[in-house]
């Protein structure tokens, strides 16, 4: 018991010197990559260590090695889940509410009225608990995935309307004239000049919305599902107490979550190299 | 500013009107079922005034929700169970507390990160991380387990909101806390200024916009975490309890006068804030 904890406790110090004597040196990209990494596996071995240590029931809070055994050993549930929440709900939503909401952005952008009237009322609508119509969609659209894809386009719709509407007016005046002594009409000047400039808007949008849009496909299994996905599984098992369960969705969640930001960025730093912000 | 009073007014409008048509089109099923049933012809007239009259309707009717509000936020007694100031009290509570821990946090961190550089390589890019990670799913678990750890009522809702609101504080906090130039940092040497006072005198003022635009952003998700961690708890009390009943025994009405009344909080905190800000910013001359 006493060695556990003194494992964590051991591991704790190595990893922060380690890091310590790493954060010292020049940044380079093995650094970078190199420190946040061994504070993670520092983590897990402390959480490892003071599980064991201190005997705490898997009830409450299970090993990583635990979770690591039932992950393995459940694949197919979690595979099952994976493509009900993530692939039905998540990603069909994602991209029904980002397209409607750029279709949209761009229709707003036309009329100057619209898009003075439409932008803080949707900075509004952005700020409110959107989740709580979840409820109310899960009634509409029944319990399978549909309605799960509706929350979610709900709840990715507006900040990215904002985002498009900011990033359309982003070019300035000075360029819009030069295209239009250039003689380049409404559409050629969207393609060529606005829709560019406003590429870092909307990928700032996208990026917000892939959080949201799994954070909605997730909640709203919890207000009525089939008998699969990552937000029955979680709510199921934590009434089983089958809490390893529980963390391995958290870690499939989290591996989707991440893997979804990065590939937007990754896409991002391809579409707009132009921009200070991506410049090395 | 000035220039968009009509504007909004219009789209306003524009929303409350496509409610109201909406509602007619989603009701007019049970409206015709009904008919059918009692074998009356339904004039388009009849139609709409049943579609906004029904009691458990698909999509209640704007004022149905006024006259909801109305029902249980004046008339009844605020102690009472079916109050939904009593509810709004309840998730407020735990909003504010989870609010205040995760501000601390996130202040706390951001001094770290800033002056630590170990933990600001090492920990920096797992905050960041962090919030890809859906994490409201975590939210029932949470709960169960500080229940069964032996903590209930307020702390296990503040946790999440804790969590969800100390990370725009970190983002923003070490940017404003870095915000001060090289300039600046010098002219402190030149004072030849301590640590401390370089922290108190330049850095924090400095970080003052950032934190209220911070602030905004992570007391908006601090009440989002109250309402779902109020979800798993079997429906006892507040605005997220009043949204998983409503939707066990299909009380429309319920569902979006709890909806509504989350919005109007949500509104108001965020508007708090940001009559602070500004009578803050103007008075250190900032804004």
């Amino acid at each position: 018991m006493t060695g556990w904890l003194l494992f964590a406790l051991l591991v704790w110090v190595g990893g922060w010197w380690l890091n310590t004597r790493l954060a010292a040196r020049r940044v380079t990209r093995f650094t970078s990559l190199i420190i946040p990494v061994i504070f993670g596996l520092t983590l897990i071995a402390v959480w490892e260590g003071v599980v064991r240590g201190f005997e705490i029931s898997p009830v409450l809070l299970p090993a990583p090695s635990d979770i690591a055994t039932r992950f393995a050993s459940s694949t197919s549930i979690l595979w099952e889940d994976f493509v009900q929440t993530v692939i039905k709900g998540a990603l069909t939503g994602y991209v029904m509410g980002c397209g409607s909401a750029f279709l949209i952005a761009i229709l707003v952008d036309r009329y100057d009225f619209l898009r003075r009237g439409l932008l803080p009322v949707g900075n509004f609508v952005a700020a409110l608990p959107v989740i709580g119509l979840a409820p109310i969609l899960v009634m509409w659209f029944g319990f399978d995935w549909q309605s799960k894809a509706a929350v979610v386009v709900v709840m990715v719709f507006f900040p990215m309307l904002v985002n498009t509407v900011q990033g359309l007016s982003a070019s300035s005046s000075m360029q819009r004239d030069l295209m239009r002594t250039w003689a380049a009409g409404y559409w050629t000047t969207l393609l060529r000049l606005r829709l560019p400039a406003a590429m870092p808007f909307i990928f700032n949008g996208l990026k917000i919305a892939s959080t949201l849009a799994l954070i909605g496909a997730i909640v709203a299994e919890f207000f009525g599902s089939p008998i699969r996905g990552m937000g029955f599984r979680i709510s199921t098992s934590v009434g089983q107490l089958a809490l390893d369960l529980v963390w391995a969705e958290i870690v499939v969640a989290a591996i989707t979550g991440s893997a979804f930001y990065g590939a937007i960025a990754i896409i991002e730093r391809a579409v707009t190299f132009w921009h200070p912000s991506q410049r090395r | 500013m000035k220039g968009s009073v009509l504007p909004v007014l219009t789209v306003v409008c524009g929303i409350f009107v496509i409610w109201y048509a909406a509602a007619v089109w989603l009701n007019a099923t049970w409206a015709y079922d009904k008919a059918a049933r009692s074998g009356v012809e339904l004039s388009t007239q009849m139609l709409i005034a049943d579609a906004w009259s029904q009691e458990k309707p698909k999509l209640p009717a704007p004022h149905q929700v006024a006259v909801e509000i109305w029902k249980t936020t004046v008339e009844k007694k605020i102690t009472s169970k079916r109050s939904l100031i009593y509810h709004s009290w309840i998730t407020l509570s735990a909003t504010l507390l989870g609010f205040a821990l995760g501000t601390a946090l996130g202040i706390a961190l951001a001094v770290g990160i800033i002056y630590n550089r170990t933990m600001d390589r090492s920990v920096m890019p797992w905050i960041i991380a962090s919030q890809t990670i859906p994490i409201l799913a975590i939210a029932p678990m949470i709960i169960v387990v500080l229940n069964a750890a032996g903590i209930s009522g307020l702390l296990p809702k503040a946790t999440i909101s804790m969590y969800l609101s100390f990370f725009p504080v970190v983002v923003g906090m070490v940017k404003g806390l870095r915000s001060p130039d090289q300039m600046q940092l010098d002219q402190m040497r030149t004072w030849s200024a301590s640590g401390a006072q370089t922290f108190w005198r330049l850095r924090l003022p400095a970080s003052m916009p950032y934190l209220f635009t911070s602030l905004k952003i992570g007391m908006a998700a601090s009440l989002v975490g109250a309402i779902v961690g109020e979800l798993p708890t079997g429906a006892v009390a507040g605005l997220g309890a009043r949204l998983l009943a409503g939707s066990y025994y299909g009380q429309t009405i319920q569902i979006w006068s709890a909806l509504l009344m989350a919005a109007a909080l949500a509104a108001a905190l965020v508007g708090l804030i940001g009559l602070i800000q500004r009578i803050t910013l103007s008075r250190m001359g900032m804004a």
